[in-house]
């Protein structure tokens, strides 16, 4: 700080608590709604303070599901995110660290050929090839399958990029010592490059993590069979009730278990996912 | 491009290596990639039976269509605000998190976790608390004196849709502008301060200059988000409607193309859409590039 100004530091403070309100007051809303019973929505405005129901609502949704939205129980459409988060991000970095390496370390014809194409997935995100997309997935039969859900989604230019630019500034004379020491390039790859890369590995699964677990547009066409659901794309089936008004407390407790799972991550890897964000930009 | 001064010298490894990546992106990117452009110049007849070449009369048809223009200028007029907006909101928040130095983490922490949650789930919060019949948002401003039904009024389902999808792009925003913020060196703003400028001044003509890179490289992150990744809060909340009013470009092509099943259309727009991608993604990287020369 510069200088002392009491009056500023004041202004300062409520600036945040203002920011920090607008942005909590939403999910607080949720959680709110989510412990209260059905007929305590019928006042005319929604409840301020929690209700008694907490448990009753998460648990049935857990466990049963509402029946009339057509959507399983949540538990199925959970462990289905968290099976389709977990592929894209391991699956990304996996392919991303394979490219990289082979761009870095080796010289062959069409190297660049290569990188331009990789380079390309960004111009094409699946919003702008949706029906041409969603008919190779069809010819190939893999609607309502994990491997559907989650191959189209896994080339990353982003993340071999990132891996890249990582592995440019890795000293030659590591490969060097290696090479005299009698290591294959497989070798030097698994025992020394990837250890090398932890951090940025374990950056770049927190925010590929987020991206798998929020995809929505993509499960949205490929899944009919509700056993594949994902809780995102469920979420929208609870809320769209055509006529009357959906059950909001038993749609805010799936929101809520829907949000915590990728609101904890960033919360508690913190820093590796401004890291791996900050990065990933470059 | 560069490599390593020295290399390995296998000859079929690094196909090896490259192969997964370069067949998911042949097979899902590429190739569906062309024939979105291949079908833009095509015209099927009701049945599927024949495809008949038409140069760009898809395209043609497209601007003359009044839905289509419509949507063109709602989605310029979703994108500037929202960009503005959460870009406004975040370099405050991003302003006063870096004078508080004690509680900067705390502060940090609370702000940054709507990056995590997916544009549905953000449609449905706003959605809950804008309901016209039980919503908070709507009784307090009854008791202002205005109506509020976004279900009927489009541009209240405008300012909604606005609201939403800017609320969840203050995190990311927010993180880079104190990156940015951190790397001003301070020795500027303390010789400033020593020849007598006071906060406000010293942050226009010396913190702001030093952020544009920053702010530039937000403005075009910002609407490439807002164009393609709000998606799933139109989906979820509005549903492109009432009578238009934010049937956004990224929605009409999936309504036109899945739902309304006029592919010749739903490609010529993909392909229009595609032409915005790669100039936001060139001008991104051109940026990148300069600034990672300094």
């Amino acid at each position: 700080m510069v200088e002392n100004r009491p009056l500023l530091a004041i202004l300062t403070h409520l600036v945040l608590i203002v920011g920090v309100v607008i942005v909590v007051f939403p999910v607080y809303l949720a959680f709110i709604a989510s412990t209260h019973g059905s007929g305590d929505f019928m006042r005319g405005l929604v409840p301020l303070l929690p209700g008694p129901h907490l448990i009753e609502n998460y648990g049935k949704m857990l466990t049963e599901g509402i029946s009339t939205a057509g959507a399983p129980p949540l538990w199925i459409m959970l462990t289905n995110s968290l099976i389709i988060a977990i592929i894209i991000a391991v699956g990304k970095i996996a392919i991303s660290l394979l490219s990289a390496y082979a761009i870095v370390f080796f010289k062959f014809p069409f190297r660049m050929l290569a990188f331009w194409i990789i380079f390309i997935t960004l111009m094409l995100p699946v919003e702008v090839r949706i029906i041409p997309t969603f008919a190779v997935v069809a010819n190939l039969g893999l609607l309502n399958s994990y491997v559907g859900l989650t191959l189209p989604l896994i080339a990353s230019a982003t993340a071999t990029f990132l891996f890249r630019q990582f592995f440019l500034t890795v000293p030659d004379e590591l490969m060097e010592a290696a090479r005299v020491d009698g290591a294959g390039p497989m070798k030097f790859f698994r025992d020394i490059l990837l250890p090398l890369s932890r951090t940025n590995i374990a950056a770049l699964f927190v925010i590929l993590f987020i991206y798998g677990w929020v995809q929505y547009l993509w499960p949205l066409l490929v899944t009919t069979d509700s056993k594949y659901y994902t809780v995102v794309m469920g979420i929208k089936r609870l809320a769209a009730t055509a006529d009357s008004e959906p059950q909001w407390n038993f749609v805010m407790a799936a929101v809520m278990l829907a949000m915590l799972p990728p609101v904890l991550v960033v919360i508690f890897m913190q820093r590796l996912f401004v890291k791996g964000l900050v990065e990933t930009e470059k | 491009m560069q490599t390593k001064r020295t290399i390995f010298p296998n000859k079929l490894l690094p196909y090896a290596l490259l192969a997964p990546q370069l067949a998911v992106t042949l097979i899902f990117f590429i190739w569906p990639a062309a024939q979105a452009v291949k079908s833009s110049f095509e015209r099927e007849d009701p049945f599927g039976f024949r495809t008949t070449f038409i140069w760009f009369e898809n395209y043609a048809r497209l601007f003359a269509e009044a839905g289509y223009v419509n949507s063109l200028s709602k989605t310029a007029v979703f994108a500037v605000s929202v960009t503005l907006l959460s870009m406004t909101l975040s370099l405050i928040l991003a302003v006063a998190v870096n004078r508080v130095l004690r509680s900067n983490r705390a502060y940090t922490t609370l702000l940054v976790w709507p990056y995590a949650v997916a544009p549905v789930v953000v449609g449905i919060l706003w959605w809950f608390m804008f309901n016209p019949t039980i919503g908070i948002a709507p009784y307090v401003l009854r008791s202002m004196g205005i109506a509020w039904n976004h279900r009927v009024d489009g541009n209240q389902a405008m300012i909604f849709v606005v609201i939403a999808a800017s609320w969840k792009q203050i995190s990311y925003n927010f993180l880079f502008f104190v990156a940015g913020l951190q790397s001003v060196p301070q020795s500027l703003t303390e010789a400033a301060a020593i020849d007598g400028a006071g906060p406000f001044k010293r942050f226009w003509t010396i913190v702001f200059p030093l952020l544009s890179p920053t702010t530039f490289f937000l403005l075009i992150v910002n609407i490439n988000y807002a164009m393609f990744d709000t998606f799933g809060l139109i989906d979820a909340t509005t549903s492109g409607g009432p009578n238009q009013a934010t049937n956004i470009l990224v929605y009409k092509v999936y309504a036109d193309g899945f739902l309304g099943l006029n592919i010749g259309s739903s490609a010529a727009q993909s392909v229009v859409l595609m032409l915005i991608v790669i100039v936001l993604t060139a001008v991104q990287f051109r940026f990148i590039e300069r600034r990672v020369q300094y």
